[in-house]
C-alpha cells in the first residue's frame, strides 16, 4: 500500500528540527531512516501531517571517544555499528549486536536514534542501551536534556520523548578492563525480530569475583528490560556455571513476557532463562574469569 | 527543500550514472519515482513495507529498500537500479552467473536478488555459500527454492575475480 498524504521538512539545524515539530503540532514525526517509520505508513497504521527529515543535520552521524565516553549522533547507521573501528574498540556490544537487525538493506538506512525513539520491545538496541548504562541526549524547544536509558522507555512503542523533541546522541561508557560484555537471541528465522534475547554485563574484581553483573532482555514484556536484581545475588561470588546458570534462572522467573502467535509467555520464559545463563557465562569468560 | 512544510517537491538525483529530475509527492517512495517518474521497471515492488527485498537497490552504494526510502530523501544522492548492472549485451558477471545457473523463474525477486548480490561483492569477493545466504537472506523469492541462485551468485563472484584478473 502507500502512504496516506504528509508533508515534508528537512530543516538543516536541530533547533529548526525542534521548531518544525512544534509549528507541526502534535501529529508531526521526526524521520531518521525510515525503516520503522515508513512500514508503519505503509500498513497505515499512523497518518502524521508532517515528516521532519533530520538527514540534514550536521553531526548527527559522527562517532567519537570523549574523556571515558562514546559518542553516538543519532543518525548513526546500524550498518555503521557493525564497522566503526571505534565502536570495536570501545562499545564492541554494539558491534556484535548490529548484524542481528534485520537484514544489510535495512541497516544501510535503520539507525541508532530511530530504534531507541521507536522503542519496540524486541528491538536488540534499546535492551543494549540499557544494559551498558547509556545516556540519550534529547534536544527540546528549552535545550538539551539527558536522560539515561533505563528512564528512557516507558511503553510499548512509547519513550518519555515528547512530540517536539529529537534524540540528538546516545553516550555510553568506554567498557572498562575486567568487564565483559554478551549478547544472544532466538528468532525464527535470522533477520526476522527475535522471539526473545539476553544480554550480559559481568565486571570482575582483582580476586575474579563477580563486581558488577548486569541483564537485560528484549522480547520479554512491553519494554526492554534490565534486571537489577540479578546484580544483586551475584556480586562478589565467584562467577562459575553454578552461580551463573542461578542468576539467570531467577531473573528469568522476574520477566514478564507475552503470548502470541509466534511463542507462549513460558516458552519465552524458558527460553529468557537459557539464553541469560548463556550469555552470563560467555561475558564473565571475556572479563577474564578462569572457565 | 524549503523552510516550508511540502506536499510535493522536485527532486535531483543521480541515477546508473545520469543527472535526472523527478517531480513527486513526498509521500511516493523511491521506487515509485524509479518506476513511474523515470519509466525504470526493473525495480520490483512486491509488500512495499520491507519485507520482500524485490525493489532493493544502491543508494551511495549501499543496498537500500527503494519502498522505505521517500523519493524526497534521495535528493542529491546516487542510485543504482539493476537497470544500471548490464546491458544485455554486455551483462554484469553476476547477471551472467545467474543466467549460467538458472537462478530464476517468473523473474519477480531477480532485480532485487542481483543488487543485494552485487553489494555482497562490492565487499567480499569470494563468499562462502553462508555470506551468499546471509546477504540474500532479506529477499524473497517464490519460485527458485534458493539453490540456483546461491549457485548463481558464486559463479558471478568467480566470473568478477576472473575480470578483475583480465
Ligand atoms: C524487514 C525489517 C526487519 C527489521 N528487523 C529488525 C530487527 O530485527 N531488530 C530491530 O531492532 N529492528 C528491526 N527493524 C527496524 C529497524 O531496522 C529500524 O532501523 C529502527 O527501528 C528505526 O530506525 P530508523 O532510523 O529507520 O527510524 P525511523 O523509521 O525513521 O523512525 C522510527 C521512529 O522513531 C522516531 N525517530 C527517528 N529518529 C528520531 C530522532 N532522532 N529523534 C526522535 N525520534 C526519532 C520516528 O519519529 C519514528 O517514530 C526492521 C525493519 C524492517 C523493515
Ligand atoms: S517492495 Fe520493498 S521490500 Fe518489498
Ligand atoms: S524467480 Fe519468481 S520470485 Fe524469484
Amino acid at each position: 500500500m502507500k502512504s496516506p498524504p504528509f508533508a515534508y521538512l528537512a530543516p538543516e539545524t536541530l533547533d529548526d528540527v525542534v521548531r518544525g515539530l512544534a509549528e507541526a503540532g502534535e501529529d508531526a514525526k521526526v524521520i531518521a531512516g525510515g525503516q520503522s517509520l515508513l512500514p508503519v505508513l505503509a500498513l497505515r497504521l499512523g497518518r502524521p501531517s508532517v515528516l521532519v527529515d533530520v538527514a540534514r543535520v550536521p553531526g548527527l552521524d559522527t562517532i567519537d571517544v570523549v574523556g571515558d565516553e562514546v559518542v553516538l549522533g543519532a543518525r548513526v547507521t546500524h550498518a555503521t555499528l557493525e564497522r566503526h573501528p571505534l565502536v570495536a574498540a570501545h562499545a564492541p556490544l554494539l558491534a556484535e549486536v548490529a548484524p542481528l537487525i534485520g537484514h544489510a538493506a535495512i541497516r544501510t538506512r535503520g539507525t541508532l536514534g530511530g530504534s531507541l525513539a521507536h522503542a519496540d520491545p524486541a528491538a536488540e538496541l534499546p535492551a543494549v542501551a540499557m544494559l551498558t548504562d547509556a545516556t540519550i541526549d534529547v534536544r527540546g524547544p528549552d535545550g538539551t536534556r539527558s536522560v539515561p536509558a533505563r528512564d528512557f522507555f516507558v511503553g510499548y512503542l512509547t519513550t518519555v520523548l515528547a512530540p517536539d523533541e529529537v534524540v540528538e546522541a546516545v553516550r555510553l561508557p568506554a567498557r572498562g578492563a575486567r568487564v565483559g560484555d554478551a549478547f544472544a537471541e532466538v528468532s525464527r528465522r535470522h533477520g526476522d525480530f527475535a522471539l526473545v534475547g539476553a544480554g550480559a554485563r559481568v565486571g570482575l574484581d582483582e580476586d575474579g569475583r563477580v563486581a558488577e553483573l548486569r541483564l537485560a532482555f528484549l522480547g520479554a514484556g512491553s519494554t526492554p528490560v534490565l534486571d537489577v536484581e540479578a546484580g544483586a545475588a551475584a556480586v562478589g561470588r565467584a562467577p562459575d556455571a553454578a552461580v551463573l546458570g542461578e542468576v539467570g534462572r531467577a531473573a528469568a522467573a522476574r520477566l514478564d513476557p507475552h503470548d502470541d502467535l509466534h511463542a507462549s509467555a513460558s516458552y519465552r520464559r524458558r527460553v529468557a532463562g537459557a539464553l541469560a545463563a548463556r550469555v552470563l557465562a560467555t561475558a564473565a569468560r571475556r572479563a577474564g574469569a578462569a572457565s | 527543500m524549503s523552510a516550508e512544510p511540502r506536499l510535493e517537491a522536485t527532486v535531483s538525483l543521480r541515477v546508473n550514472g545520469e543527472d535526472r529530475q523527478v517531480h513527486v509527492e513526498a509521500r511516493r517512495s523511491l521506487a515509485d519515482a524509479l518506476r513511474d517518474a523515470l519509466g525504470l521497471t526493473g525495480t520490483h515492488l512486491g509488500c512495499e513495507h520491507g519485507v520482500c527485498g524485490s525493489c532493493t537497490v544502491l543508494l551511495d552504494g549501499g543496498p537500500v529498500r527503494s519502498c522505505l526510502v521517500l523519493a524526497v530523501q534521495a535528493e542529491g544522492h546516487d542510485v543504482v537500479t539493476v537497470e544500471g548492472l548490464g546491458t544485455p549485451d554486455d551483462l554484469h558477471p553476476v547477471q551472467h552467473g545467474c543466467l549460467e545457473a538458472h537462478a530464476f523463474q517468473c523473474g519477480f525477486c531477480t532485480p532485487g536478488m542481483l543488487i543485494s548480490a552485487v553489494a555482497l561483492l562490492a565487499e567480499n569477493d569470494d563468499p562462502d555459500d553462508a555470506e551468499i545466504r546471509e546477504a540474500l537472506g532479506g529477499n524473497l523469492c517464490r519460485c527458485t527454492g534458493y539453490e540456483s541462485i546461491v549457485a548463481g551468485v558464486r559463479r558471478g563472484a568467480e566470473l568478477l575475480r576472473l575480470d578483475g584478473e583480465g
